[in-house]
């Protein structure tokens, strides 16, 4: 805890109070965005506005029990986050104060006036120094490194702005938060420097460059990773009315996604949510490296019925946290579910401010700061010369499932892919109920080069082939649903066979069956290539006359549909053999038609 | 000393505005007299300086601006609980109502409860057994969990309720230990007197607290009804160890009365009307369902609303969707055809239920048979629509299939009589009978090796 109180000599009292919106006079000393301890229980706000003498604050705690003329104490710095190790794994609210610690104090109920506790500034930590008096360091130059967590290196940097000559440091060995590990000096004045930095969290932290956009962000989602593929450094809008699997799609991109770090923001969701994602991460094991999930984990949990203002807050105090472990090098992926929450805690704001609404009721500037939040997004060259990337996903909760609501289509503006959730498919139980025909990824043609090094050149090939076959489809289904299947012609019901084994074989995945939660890329290329096998071969049959009734095998349909659970062992042989299979059954036909064996009938 | 004001400036609908004011508390309640004889509370919600609102639960009808005064308790509204609440009727603010004298306890709590510190939390994961085939089935209740009926007007959503509170058994459990909290906001007198005949009936009458705001009862009450109830809830729940079931009955007639305070406040609307803070104030409520990891009891919440005009988008069961664990809708079709109960299951959701179904909990089979039973009656709807069209004799066979699969399970699954209690095995068991119907290969969610177990034994 941080107690600032007695040295401060500006002073003002509550003259106002309506909800998280609180005034107060005599604050012409006090700067805006600077953070203000509020009333005698030393709630946390910012300030917003000044105006003469009076000061607009948002209050980050329950407001209710305040006095007129209470005071409100200045601390002389913005809202900023304390950054250094100890934020693995754990569980924070809105302003980043640990739930955990809290409950820990014996608190099952969030109370209010907890004051400014942060990360544990106790535990210690074996920090292996990395420089010598003498050394010229740069901002961002890592000093030293932590083992966080079984996954994490946490790399102590510089913080940025500050520079020089190192004087004195430290030996390796076990340290605090808030011991001094090294001293710097630059140009006669002395700096410490701590394991851990603070830093405002609304202001971007500085990088060297921007860099373009070419690497995948490898989900093992096949409808994403192959049909709408995110990027490492990308941004994504999942847009779904409740009951689509807004939630689950943000799960299973936190649990699989290759990203080095996740940082996953509950704004204004159930409790029960996050308390899932506690009890599960630390039973999952990463697939690669087999160490629990949790250990590369930051929850921040603004649930829907903790202070509406911290809401707000949570959303960039999740995205410092991701800035700040881009600066060590890592790639960060970003989940904030739900950014809907989000703005309406900034229309609830906006309201008590009596601030003049635009759009159902949101404030004109929502469009710009969605903006400015997923503008933080980025491939990076980092101020210490490493790359490290910043992938936003955010969930978008639209009013009675309506696309046409402003947070999504001012998200849709801002976002290079755009997951479009479902509700007919959802009510169908198809899951994810990603939409093939209204989503899209800007990133295709990015990621095109990745592609074709990484897994195959005909990957983006075998992708636009299914997207005809699934468009296609859909004009198809028009007709149908008018005369029913049996009216067309073979050539176009063997599309709709194919569309059938793309959406019940490949677009629906089972995020908790054992074989099918997690598909690599390799495997969805040969997928691809086995249900692109079986269309060419059976569309070519139907061009040669041959009935549908006849190129439709139930069983070899059946196990092309079931060969997403099929947990073979011997991984590489499944898929050839259904190639060859579908081979032989094919020429079998074929020559069984050539020979006249088959008739029209 | 407190201090008692004599004067108030402006009354109009629910709120009254007083000038000149010291040491003003927000959320305070406060006690307004009226000419000496009658009391009202009222609620501080906003200050600004001198100039205090204040909204009137009973409304301002009556008050004149001279004769009347105005006490600050400095305290936000508190209610006193003791195991004594079990079996008693109070009414919307919290008083009791069925003449057996006041609540007599020293501790009181703060109505407006705190959020649940999440690492608290215990994620629930037992099911609740109603003994109603498309709950159990396909929308499993989960202890802990918040699972609203979206129902309309003249639909029977009390008697589903009702059915619910009946036969609820939670399975592994002493049974003994559970209680009922009645929520009533602004429904009729008859609704409410079906409820308490059920409850007599049921034997369960002394482990119910009702807490009621009735369709003539003031209509601001109502906003603190269900914040009496939970915090009564949570106590039985919390620190008696009781697993406690919510009904809340109706939410929509709450938001209402949110909506009008909001008006007279002048706030700016969103959606319909409604204020801006309506999710917020709904999290509020709803949040408060749940267990706890250091206490043995928990709050499961169903909570009615009738969706206006059956509109699902409505804000009222929009944000409630987005909220609560899943929804329970009833439809009117279904109804008009005599299915009693009306579910719809497509729209229906249990968000709980895929943790607390399958081997440990219900039975191997349930995760794999409801995903299958869903998905063939989602298909169901899609050949229906082409057989208006076409006419049923010109389907495909599989096409006819599907049209006998959905008869039967409505005519079989769905309808189910209001005294009739299936147990978990025989909804599972009927559920594999209707999938027979169906030809094998379109039966794709289901594990080959449970298909050879379930489906062709």
């Amino acid at each position: 805890m941080v107690e600032r109180g007695n040295k401060m000599t500006r002073q003002a009292n509550i003259i106002y109070v309506n909800g998280p919106v609180v005034k107060a006079n005599h604050m012409e000393d006090f700067m805006v965005r600077e953070m203000v301890m509020v009333g005698e229980k030393k709630l946390i706000g910012e300030i917003i506005s000044l105006e003469k003498g009076l000061g607009t604050i948002q209050v980050y705690e329950e407001t209710s029990g305040l006095r007129i003329g209470e005071k409100v104490q200045g601390t002389e710095r913005p809202l900023s986050l304390k950054l250094g190790p100890g934020i693995i794994g754990n569980i924070f609210d809105g302003i980043e104060r640990p739930l955990s610690k809290i409950y820990e104090k014996g608190f099952k109920f969030i109370p209010e006036g907890m004051g400014l506790v942060s990360i544990d500034e106790r535990k210690s930590w074996d920090v292996e120094i990395m420089v010598k008096p003498g050394n010229i360091l740069k901002p961002g130059r890592i000093f030293a490194n932590v083992q966080e967590t079984s996954m994490v290196v946490h790399k102590i940097m510089v913080p940025p702005g500050i520079k020089g000559k190192v004087v004195s440091a430290v030996k390796s060995g076990s340290y605090t938060i808030s011991d001094t590990l090294a001293v710097l000096n630059e140009d006669g004045k002395k700096c410490e420097l701590k394991m851990c930095q603070e830093w405002p969290i609304r202001q971007p932290r500085p990088v060297a460059q921007r860099m373009p956009i070419e690497k995948l962000l490898v989900t093992g989602q096949r409808v994403i990773d192959t049909f709408f593929p995110l990027a490492k450094g990308g941004t994504a809008g999942i847009p779904g009315g409740f009951g689509t699997g807004k939630t689950i799609t943000q799960h299973q991109l936190a649990k699989w996604s290759d990203a080095d770090i996740i940082v996953y923001i509950g704004c204004g969701e159930r409790g029960n949510e996050m308390t899932e994602v506690l009890e599960d991460f630390p039973k999952l094991k990463d697939p690669n490296t087999n160490n629990p999930l949790m250990d590369r984990t930051v929850l921040i949990a603004n649930t829907s019925n903790m202070p509406v203002a911290a809401r707000e807050a949570s959303i960039y105090t999740g995205i410092t946290i991701a800035e700040y472990f881009r600066d060590m090098g890592y790639n960060v992926a970003v989940m904030a579910d739900s950014t809907s929450r989000w703005a309406e805690a900034l229309r609830e704001i906006a309201g008590r401010l009596e601030e003049m609404p635009a759009e159902e009721g949101y404030p004109a500037y929502l469009a710009s700061r969605l903006a400015e939040f997923y503008e933080r997004a980025g491939y990076f060259k980092n101020l210490n010369g490493t790359e490290g990337s910043i992938t936003v996903i955010g969930a978008v909760s639209p009013a009675g499932g309506d696309f046409s609501e402003p947070v999504t289509q001012s998200t849709k503006r801002i976002v290079g892919a755009f997951l479009a959730l479902d509700r007919e498919l959802a009510h169908a139980r198809h899951f994810p109920s990603i939409n093939w025909l209204s989503s899209y990824s800007g990133y295709i043609s990015m990621l095109r080069d990745w592609f074709k090094q990484n897994i195959a050149s005909d990957m983006i090939k075998l992708r636009s082939k299914m997207m005809k076959i699934l468009q296609e489809e859909n004009k198809l289904m028009d007709i149908v649903k008018l005369v029913g299947e049996d009216v067309l012609p073979d050539d176009q019901r063997v599309i709709l066979e194919i569309a059938r084994i793309i959406k019940i074989g490949y677009l629906q995945q089972n995020a908790y069956h054992p074989q099918d939660f997690y598909t690599d890329l390799p495997r969805q290329y040969s997928m691809l290539k086995v249900i692109g096998k079986l269309y060419d071969r059976a569309y070519s049959c139907v061009k040669k006359g041959i009935p549908l009734s006849k190129i439709k095998n139930e069983k070899l349909f059946s196990d092309i549909i079931m060969m997403k659970y099929n947990a073979a062992k011997e991984k590489s042989k499944l898929f050839p053999e259904l190639i060859n299979r579908i081979d032989h059954y094919y020429d079998s036909i074929e020559s069984m038609y050539k020979e006249g064996r088959i008739n029209e009938s | 000393m407190k201090v008692k004001y004599l004067k108030i400036d402006k009354a109009e609908g629910p709120l009254l505005v007083m000038e000149e004011v010291k040491d003003a508390v927000y959320d305070e309640i406060v006690d307004i007299e009226i000419s000496g004889k009658e009391h009202r509370i009222g609620k501080v919600v906003q200050i600004d300086r001198g100039k205090v609102i204040i909204q009137v639960f009973q409304g301002t009808s009556g008050i004149s601006l001279n004769d009347v005064s105005v006490i600050f308790s400095g305290k936000p509204m508190e209610i006193s609980l003791s195991k004594e609440i079990l079996g008693r009727v109070f009414n919307g603010t919290g008083s009791p109502i069925d003449g057996a004298g006041e609540i007599y306890s020293n501790k009181n709590y703060n109505i407006n409860g705190r959020p649940m510190n999440p690492v608290a939390r215990l994620y629930p994961r037992n099911h609740i057994q109603t003994g109603i085939s498309s709950i159990d089935g396909l929308l499993t209740l989960i202890r802990g969990q918040k699972l609203p009926i979206f129902s309309g007007d003249g639909l029977p959503h009390n008697q589903l309720a009702a059915q619910i509170v009946k036969q609820a058994r939670i399975t592994g459990e002493e049974t003994a230990n559970f209680a009922v909290v009645f929520v009533a906001m602004g429904i009729k007198h008859d609704e409410a007197d079906f409820f308490r005949k059920v409850f007599e009936e049921t034997g369960v009458m002394d482990r119910v607290v009702m807490f009621l705001n009735l369709a003539d009862d003031p209509v601001m009450e109502r906003i603190i009804t269900p914040r009496c109830a939970l915090t009564a809830a949570e106590y039985l729940a919390f620190e008696c160890d009781m697993h406690v079931l919510v009904i809340m009955t109706d939410i929509t007639s709450y938001c209402e009365a949110l909506r009008e305070i909001s008006s007279a406040r002048e706030e700016v609307p969103s959606r319909k009307g409604y204020p801006g803070y309506l999710y917020s104030d709904l999290a509020n409520l709803y949040e408060r369902a749940g267990m706890l990891k250091d206490c043995k009891g928990s709050i499961t919440q169903i909570a009615i609303l009738t969706m206006p005009n059956d509109d699902i988008t409505h804000p009222v069961p929009d944000l409630t969707g987005y909220i609560t664990e899943g929804q329970i809708v009833l439809n009117r079709s279904l109804y008009q055809m005599g299915i009693y109960p009306p579910i719809n299951v497509l729209p229906s959701l249990s968000r709980l239920m895929k943790d607390g179904i399958g081997k440990e909990y219900t039975r191997e089979d349930h995760p794999n048979v409801a995903n299958q039973v869903f998905s063939a009656y989602s298909k169901v709807q899609e050949v229906r629509a082409l057989a208006q069209i076409i006419g049923e004799d010109e389907l495909s066979e599989t096409d006819r299939k599907y049209m006998e699969f959905g008869r039967q399970f409505e005519e079989r699954f769905s309808k189910q009589d209001f005294e009739e209690n299936r147990d978990i095995s025989q909804t599972l068991d009927l559920m594999w009978e209707l999938l027979r119907i169906l030809p094998e290969q379109e039966l794709t969610r289901i594990d080959p090796s449970l298909a050879k177990k379930y489906l062709r034994k």
